[in-house]
């Protein structure tokens, strides 16, 4: 039988590697899947405990975090082509430009 | 039974695909796994009887985001390798490691407690889809409206920063002639 637990250990595992990725990868554009990641563990285990506790609140957050996905992805990938158009990289290490 | 094996099946596809995702060094492999493991959360959704959710999981993140990703790699040379001058990978996995159970112990505390009462509890009579419209437009109707003026927001400024005046202003020009705009 599958219990809650087992939905949020997964879901805790999917946000894990999304951590990973944050903290590992230079490319700008592996940084915004990792975020992708992190979103999509977070809604599963809205899921699930909305589904546990019989509550459909859950799931609305899920919409509207689905919703902040979105837009994030929008802007943020606006933001990511300007800065490829200047720079010509999108290495994280580039975004440097206040070091002394 | 069912639910057991499709779990379980739909659990080890989707880490092995976000593991692709983290750990590829083609961005277009990395897109292409990632738009599975969406795919594949939906079916946890359906699972868990939110069946609306795992439709809007479908559109969004493999149609809406999927599509988008796709056009912004088109303007960018993704065949170019990125250095990674990374640190050591046992501090990392077990930094990440400890500070995500860190966070998920936080957030499961209070639920833990088990004084958690259904605010709108799932009726039933009428299906997913209905309850989700019931309670969306009328408990959540002020944060509804809120997310699509958002969405306005966010699509306003995609279309600026990504395609207005692409030939002068903030996309073309180096910094000093910016400089020199800004200072006249």
């Amino acid at each position: 039988m599958i219990t809650l637990t087992h939905y949020l250990v997964l879901s805790a595992i999917l946000f894990s590697i999304a951590l990973v990725g944050v903290l590992r990868r230079k490319n700008l554009l592996m940084l915004f899947f990792a975020t992708e990641i992190a979103l999509n563990a977070i809604n599963i285990a809205f899921a699930a405990i909305s589904k546990y506790y019989g509550d459909l609140t859950g799931q609305m957050f899920a919409f509207f975090v689905i919703a902040i996905a979105a837009s994030e992805v929008a802007v943020g990938l606006g933001l990511l082509i300007i800065w490829y158009k200047r720079r010509g990289t999108i290495d994280l290490d580039s975004l440097q430009t206040m070091h002394g | 039974m069912f639910e057991v094996v499709a779990f379980y099946l739909f659990a080890a596809l989707t880490i092995v695909m976000f593991v692709i995702t983290v750990t590829s060094k083609n961005a277009l492999y990395a897109m292409s796994s990632l738009a599975a493991g969406m795919i594949f959360i939906s079916a946890f959704f359906f699972l868990l009887d939110a069946d609306f959710l795992g439709v809007v999981q479908i559109i969004v993140y493999s149609g809406a985001v999927m599509a988008l990703y796709a056009f912004a790699m088109m303007f960018m040379d993704t065949t170019k390798e990125v250095k990674e001058n990374n640190p050591p990978k046992k501090i990392v996995f077990f930094l990440s490691g400890m500070i995500a159970l860190l966070l998920v112990l936080i957030l499961l505390t209070p639920i833990i407690s088990d004084k958690v009462k259904a605010l709108y509890p799932m009726s039933d009579e009428i299906g997913n889809t209905e309850a989700v419209g019931i309670v969306l437009f009328t408990k959540y109707l002020v944060p509804f409206e809120v997310a699509a003026i958002m969405l306005l927001v966010a699509m306003i400024a995609g279309i600026i920063l990504a395609s207005k005046r692409m030939d002068e202003s903030i996309t073309l020009k180096i910094d000093q002639e910016i400089e020199q705009k800004g200072a006249e």
